[in-house]
């Protein structure tokens, strides 16, 4: 094609087009965040190395926490107040329910913080925004893993070997992080316009951590769980129990269902929000 | 085929709106008023909304190839624009259209970590510019050997100096391969020579690689010197689109005429820049200069660096006025929030030539690192020549004015 001017140096086929409007929706958004995958792991390699760095005894705190958080529960739930533990020793229960909260609290802390604490990158250099949100989820991937392989020793320690229900687990985890993430989502994007609820985060965990059956089992009060499993978390934590403590769980159809109607309903809602809101989040943060 | 065509682009900002509803209660509060309002005079829409354009209607083409230069006055919208390009922002009205790969370096070391070593760093922040990790990998090398910093690159970086700061954050910039390259004031910070290499950097990718930069700097020396056409804007609109020469000579003619507004702006979410002053307000040669500048701290942070810049009439650095703290280790000065950081001070004798200066300044904290070149002016004028001779013109003398003593004998 003869044309006045200099030479294109790329070849037409190779140059790819761009338009911005006002309003536009991004229709290479799922496309771009593809491509930007890389990104992702390195915003999530950031946090860990940071993490770890300014810490001494670094992966020691995602140690500590659980342990002193199992000792007290297992003192108040298991001793003071005499909760029956089905036969599990009463810290592997604690632990196995402590597992999934701390996950979800971990990723609901990290996600909703995560766009206000990254302004710096917001308000300078394009890319899909969601990356912030995903990757703040590594910190509470990799913490949970190392509490994981506590609670396999400590677990075997007591004698409990185990069962085939371990395999299941996985979907456990995704639900766990997928209903953190779907919270998060809406918290973060909010966070940028109305820092207030900055402070509403650590206020819905404090509740949250009594509210959900961490230090006790649902088994233990069949009048109460219709009511219990209202709290989307109810399913998750029953669920972990099933497959960490070989069975010795009741699983409850119904807080599973909710489990997953409340993630459904928080993580569309969520992403519609989030994608609804980045387009200003450089002018507003 | 253009690189880029703009279209009728506008941009609005609502302040007190976007900016003071921080809490859920003011949002709450004002919707209330609204509601309350609107009940009692219908029809009366009562936004008290002020609205600020940062940008009015701007068209514009740039061809492959093409190095255009934007200069204009700080909130001249200069920055809104890159912004817009580098979808950053969304437009208000118009349209962008660019074509290829775009790479934009709004800040020097976007996303730097204070923590990572300088490794670590080049690998994060080339990803944070759009870099895939093999393409960083393959010239890693050269970004080192760029930057020079071999022998720091497994240090933090927060133990840099900012000079060795920005030469690696530039050099990983510099590395880029886009067919668009969008550059906001960043060859302004480190060391001349760094700055000449950068420039020559620059130059080598428009002229050899056929890329289309579009640059913004205060530097006007620069603009003459690498691009081919100038653009002009004030308060939001393109008021020239001509040769970079010619649009260069029209600003220094219209920024001698105005006045200017007041320093005071928000910087980030640690500081807010509050005062910068001199008395007397036009400096005299040779005689003492006293400064103040003012800073608030809306969270609590450390101060590393903090210099402020003298720009002569063509944007070349005249000199820099180094404000670290000397007194702490590592020049740190932490400053709580809620207080206010009050720097003062005396320059004893202004050895500068005499012309209209532009006074800018560089901050550093552990998260931010701000910059602004143009920011206030100083007016240096020379008292009436001693001894009745003809005072040399100002051009003429060069840059500095020298403390000399002289006797003249003959033997």
């Amino acid at each position: 094609m003869p044309e006045a001017g200099p030479p294109t140096p790329f070849p037409a086929a190779a140059v790819q087009e761009l338009v911005i409007e006002a309003g536009r929706t991004e229709r290479h958004y799922w496309a771009d965040l593809w491509r930007y995958r890389e990104l992702l792991g390195f915003l999530a390699w950031r946090d860990l190395k940071v993490r770890y760095k300014q810490a001494v005894l670094g992966a020691g705190w995602a140690l500590i926490q659980p342990i002193i958080t199992t000792a007290i529960f297992t003192f108040v739930f298991g001793r003071l107040a005499g909760m029956p533990s089905g036969g599990v020793p009463y810290p592997v229960l604690v632990l196995a329910g402590l597992l999934p909260w701390q996950l979800f609290s971990n990723s609901l802390n990290g996600t909703s913080n995560s766009v206000v604490g990254n302004s710096h990158l917001i308000s300078k250099v394009y890319f899909p925004r969601l990356i912030i949100p995903l990757s703040s989820l590594a910190v509470a991937i990799v913490d949970f893993l190392i509490v994981l392989a506590l609670f396999l020793v400590i677990s075997l320690w007591f004698g409990t070997v185990p069962g085939w229900q371990w395999l299941v687990l996985p979907v456990f985890i995704l639900l766990a992080l997928l209903l953190a993430l779907g919270a998060g989502l809406w918290l973060t994007s909010l966070t940028v316009k109305y820092r207030d609820f900055r402070y509403l985060v650590p206020f819905l965990l404090q509740v949250g951590l009594f509210v959900s059956p961490v230090g006790y089992r649902t088994d233990n009060f069949p009048n109460w769980r219709a009511l219990m499993a209202l709290n989307p978390l109810t399913g998750i934590i029953d669920g972990f129990r099933w497959c960490l403590l070989g069975g010795a769980q009741q699983l409850d159809p119904r807080s599973l269902v909710v489990s997953v109607l409340a993630i459904a309903v928080l993580l569309g809602g969520g992403l519609w929000y989030f994608r609804k809101t980045e387009r200003q989040f450089a002018d507003v943060i | 085929m253009s690189a880029i065509i703009v279209e009728g682009l506008s941009k609005r900002y609502q302040i007190g709106h976007e900016r003071s509803h921080d809490t859920l209660r003011d949002a709450l509060s004002h919707g209330a008023r609204n509601l309350w309002s609107r009940l009692r005079n219908p029809g009366n829409d009562s936004t008290t909304l002020e609205e600020f354009w940062a940008l009015r209607d701007v068209s514009l083409r740039v061809e492959p190839g093409e190095v255009v230069g934007i200069i204009g006055r700080n909130g001249a919208g200069k920055s809104t624009l890159l912004k817009i390009l580098s979808r950053i922002t969304e437009p208000t009205t118009g349209s962008v259209r660019l074509r290829g790969r775009v790479a934009s370096l709004l800040e020097v070391g976007t996303g730097f970590h204070p923590e990572l070593t300088g490794r670590e760093n080049i690998f994060l922040n080339g990803a944070i510019l759009g870099m895939q990790r093999a393409e960083i990998r393959r010239k890693f090398d050269e970004i080192v050997a760029f930057a020079e910093i071999d022998r720091f690159l497994d240090t933090p970086v927060k133990r840099y100096s900012s000079g060795m700061y920005v030469r690696l954050a530039f050099a990983v910039a510099a590395h880029l391969e886009p067919e668009i390259l969008i550059v906001d004031e960043v060859l302004a910070v480190g060391d001349a020579q760094f700055q000449q290499k950068c420039l020559g950097k620059m130059q080598a990718i428009a002229a050899d690689q056929g890329r289309t930069i579009l640059f913004v700097s205060h530097n006007l020396k620069a603009v003459e010197h690498l691009c081919s056409r100038g653009l002009l804007l004030e308060r939001g609109r393109i008021v020239m689109n001509d040769t970079a020469h010619k649009v260069v000579a029209d600003y220094l003619h219209r920024v001698a005429a105005q006045p200017r507004a007041n320093v005071a702006r928000a910087l980030n979410d640690e500081l807010d820049l509050t005062g910068l002053s001199f008395a007397p307000a036009t400096g005299r040669t040779r005689e003492p200069l006293e400064f103040t500048l003012t800073f608030r701290a809306k969270r609590e942070c450390v101060l590393q660096d903090l210099h402020l810049f003298f720009y002569n009439s063509f944007g070349e650095r005249a000199t820099i006025l180094d404000l670290r703290d000397t007194a702490s280790p590592g020049g740190l000065r932490p400053v709580p929030a809620g207080r206010q950081l009050h720097i003062a001070g005396c320059i004893a004798r202004l050895m500068l030539v005499e012309g209209n200066y532009r006074v800018g300044f560089t901050l550093r904290t552990a998260r931010h690192f701000e910059t602004c070149h143009d920011l206030a002016d100083l007016p240096i004028t020379a008292p009436p020549s001693q001894g009745g001779l003809q005072p040399y013109a100002p051009e003429y003398q060069g840059a500095v004015l020298l403390d000399h003593e002289f006797t003249a004998r003959i033997d």
